[in-house]
């Protein structure tokens, strides 16, 4: 297997060919914030925290392959800004509230404002009038919390194969919907798999009836199920 | 078909001329003031006088100046061309009596030697307004599907694309990428399916360049289209029309019809193994959806929404196969090039912009229509001498190009040649060719709401720059304009403006800050003027639009 060497952050690494500069940098002990990504999952370079600098230019990590002699660096001042700049927009976008969200302490939303330092946002907060479809029996959608990642769109697609999930409108005023925008407990597509709320970064998918306490979202529970499928690797 | 069947088609139809034609302006422009029922008038008027024999009514496209439409033109054997402004029903008989040769009183005529015409550069237009879009004989008699054949029969593949290269055409969409280099990309990649895409998804607000070209002259889109497909090697292609342009969607359907019928397009074309079928996709009025890769995903039948690059279409496109995907006026370049030859093209513009550019000039101007200039021309030789300046009563203040993803021009700037890296430097863009003309009672604040307004219903909420930051841009402005703004909030727009052009996914959120910044950059004190005072004593009135 052909090998590249790279320089991040002013150390040289090695990446595997093809390897994307996320990865690589994730194999180097390199953390790169990211909210879209999910292992297993086709990266969509959608929620731009993974942005990178490469000679200058600003490049999503999570689809740009690492190139020989590349100079990344992953956490420059402007990059730190930018990311905070996007954490504040999600926050303002819609309505998270985390004292009443039953993804408190279980969301990567929340763990990276207070990784990456946002303890005020610097936007007007755009209150939407959001729903939330209480219809399945078994999981709940809360579009107050939604941050249209479309890991769920993804993974419904991808990985369950049944395409449920879709997003709906342009803009700010996009919406994930199921099937052709019915409620969700009339679906005749969804499986009831419960991966999407796996895969949810935060409390925008839930389990019904869980304490705040108990509602996990286990999303490396993907990744496995991937590598089980495709190289035959059960029970990791 | 062949050349000599071809031949024959174009001379039979140049032999059919009657000594009186009158050419009445179909295009969306003057079909919206009244010009189908001057049509109607007029072929009334000439058959009660009896005048078949000797006056033919061609409904032809846009005759270029918009502003004074309906627009009809009588060329008389012998006679200058008269070109008769703001036609109307009634106006039918004068007319009639005009192509009989009797003067036309009542009409108000047009100087053809006007700067709005003697300084136009006509290649892409050449025959726009002049032959019959539905009628193919009428493009053939005018030269049409020629080049093709010489491409074909003569070049070959590698031949059109040293010609493409050496012309230094530049794509016409906006970003100015060189069509040579496209070309050869595209014809570079292994061999096996591949395609030919024209954007003709047309979406600035005051651009309607594209519109034209396809409901004037579809043939010449469907040639260049063709000639690239043979330069690159693919043999199917798709043309990508916004759903808001009706009459350019039927106007290339029957061209295609007509194509195929004669064997100009689909299969063995002009009897070589060269096969090129061409489909219309109807966009569903998305503007995401001319960044091409979201155009793409569109025609796959997905969401239109734009995905990373690397890889570029000319790499992995349609259905993950190479894909050329070039704009309406830079197909419709190419049957002029290769008939004329790279150095005739090459010697038209400036150094490092080739050839001609179509603006739509637009605004306040007096004159406003469908403009070709030679690139290189200053921004105010096309409005003050081309569009005639500012009406009645009012001063130029600013010229606005390249839509959304454009900038505005300060009229002191206006000797700034148009040619791309000249108005990229002054924060602007050439776009596909939307030219706006603003005056003194035009607000600048009020200007950038506009384009972030419409930057934000388009976004297609994707990426979270382009999808949350429009907004946050757009509400910024608006209280700006209010005059309800603190006295930093210059600082704060400018920094989320940063934000959303670096970091957005596509070219509609890299784009969407550019009215504002350019604004900011030559009309700063019309912001700073609307702020609230830091010493907190409220609100200042908003200045009166």
């Amino acid at each position: 297997m052909a090998v590249t060497t790279l320089t991040l952050d002013g150390a040289l690494i090695s990446a595997r060919e093809g390897q994307t500069i996320l990865h690589a940098a994730r194999d180097a002990g390199v953390r790169i914030p990211t909210l879209c990504d999910l292992d297993g999952l086709t990266p969509v370079g959608a929620c731009r925290l993974c942005l990178v600098e490469v000679d200058g230019r600003l490049v999503p990590s999570c689809v740009t392959r690492a190139a020989e002699g590349m100079e990344v660096s992953t956490a420059t001042d402007r990059l730190r800004e930018y990311r905070r700049m996007i954490l504040e927009l999600l926050f303002a976008e819609r309505n998270h509230v985390c004292s009443v969200c039953v993804a408190n302490g279980d969301c990567e939303l929340q763990d990276l404002a207070m990784e990456l330092g946002v303890d005020h946002v610097r936007y007007e907060y755009l209150d939407p009038p959001c729903e939330v479809d209480a219809s399945h029996d078994r999981y709940g959608l809360d579009h107050n919390r939604c941050i249209l990642c479309t890991r769920c769109v993804r993974v419904c697609d991808e990985i369950e194969g049944a395409h449920t999930w879709d997003v709906a409108g342009r803009g700010t005023r996009s919406r994930v919907i199921t099937d052709l925008h019915q409620p969700w407990g009339e679906s005749g597509t969804c499986t009831s798999c419960g991966k999407c709320v796996m895969a949810c970064p935060t409390g925008a998918l839930f389990h019904r009836g869980s304490s705040v306490a108990e509602n996990i979202h286990d999303r490396e529970r993907l990744h496995d199920l991937v590598t089980a499928r495709e190289e035959g690797r059960w029970g990791v | 078909m062949d050349l000599e069947e071809l031949i024959a088609l174009a001379e039979s139809e140049r032999a059919g001329r009657l000594p009186v034609e009158v050419r009445v302006c179909l295009a969306a422009s003057c079909l919206g003031s009244g010009a189908g029922g001057v049509r109607d008038a007029i072929a009334g008027a000439i058959a009660d006088r009896g005048l078949a024999g000797r006056v033919r009514l061609r409904e032809v496209g846009c005759l270029r100046l918009c502003s004074e439409g309906p627009l009809v033109q009588v060329d008389s054997e012998g006679a200058d061309p008269a070109l008769y402004a703001k036609v109307d029903a009634r106006l039918a008989p004068v007319i009639a009596s005009a192509a009989s040769g009797d003067p036309a009183e009542g009409i108000r005529l047009v100087d053809l030697g006007s700067p709005f015409f003697a300084l136009q550069r006509p290649i892409v237009l050449e025959n726009t307004g002049v032959v019959e879009p539905e009628r193919i004989e009428s493009s053939l008699a005018a030269g049409a599907y020629r080049s093709l054949h010489h491409a074909l029969h003569e070049l070959g593949p590698e031949g059109m694309i040293a010609e493409v290269t050496r012309s230094g055409l530049r794509g016409r969409g906006g970003a100015g990428y060189p069509t040579g280099l496209k070309w050869a990309t595209v014809a570079k990649m292994p061999p096996g399916p591949k395609y030919v895409v024209c954007n003709a998804d047309e979406g600035d607000p005051g651009a309607f360049m594209d519109r034209s070209v396809m409901e004037s002259d579809p043939h010449r889109v469907l040639e260049g289209m063709a000639i690239a497909a043979l330069a690159v090697g693919a043999d199917r292609g798709y043309i990508y029309v916004r759903g808001e342009y009706p009459l350019a969607i039927a106007r290339l359907d029957t061209a295609i019809r007509q194509a195929r019928r004669l064997g100009l397009l689909g299969s063995m074309i002009f009897d070589s193994p060269f096969n090129f079928r061409v489909d219309l996709r109807i966009g569903a009025g998305a503007f995401v959806c001319g960044e091409e890769t979201a155009l793409m995903q569109s025609i796959e039948g997905r969401r239109g929404q734009p995905r990373p690059r690397p890889p570029y279409p000319a790499e992995s496109g349609l259905w993950g196969c190479p894909t050329l995907i070039n704009n309406v006026e830079t197909f419709a370049n190419i049957p002029a090039i290769i008939r004329e030859g790279s150095d005739w093209f090459s010697a038209i513009g400036t150094e490092g912009s080739k050839g001609t550019k179509v603006f739509a000039l637009a605004g306040k101007v007096r004159n406003s229509g469908l403009v070709e200039v030679p690139m290189g021309l200053p921004l105010r030789t096309i409005v003050d001498q081309i569009g005639g300046g500012a009406p009645e009563g009012s001063t130029t203040k600013a010229v606005q190009t390249g839509g959304p993803s454009g900038g505005c021009i300060p009229s002191g700037l206006f000797d700034t040649p148009v040619e791309y890296e000249a108005l990229k430097a002054l924060g602007s863009i050439m776009g596909s060719g939307g030219m706006i003309v603003m005056d003194q009672d035009d607000d600048m604040v009020g200007i950038a709401r506009f384009f972030m307004k419409f930057c934000m219903d388009e976004s297609c909420g994707k990426c979270v720059p382009c999808r949350a930051g429009t907004v946050q841009l757009y509400r910024m402005l608006d209280r700006i304009e209010r005059g309800v703004a603190p006295a930093g909030e210059l600082g704060r727009l400018e920094a989320l403006c940063d934000l959303v052009k670096h970091a957005s996914l596509c070219g509609l959120g890299q784009a969407a800050p550019n009215p504002v910044l350019s604004t900011l950059r030559f009309f700063r004190h019309e912001y700073e003027s609307r702020l609230v005072s830091p010493d907190g004593d409220g609100a200042r009135a908003p200045t009166p639009r």
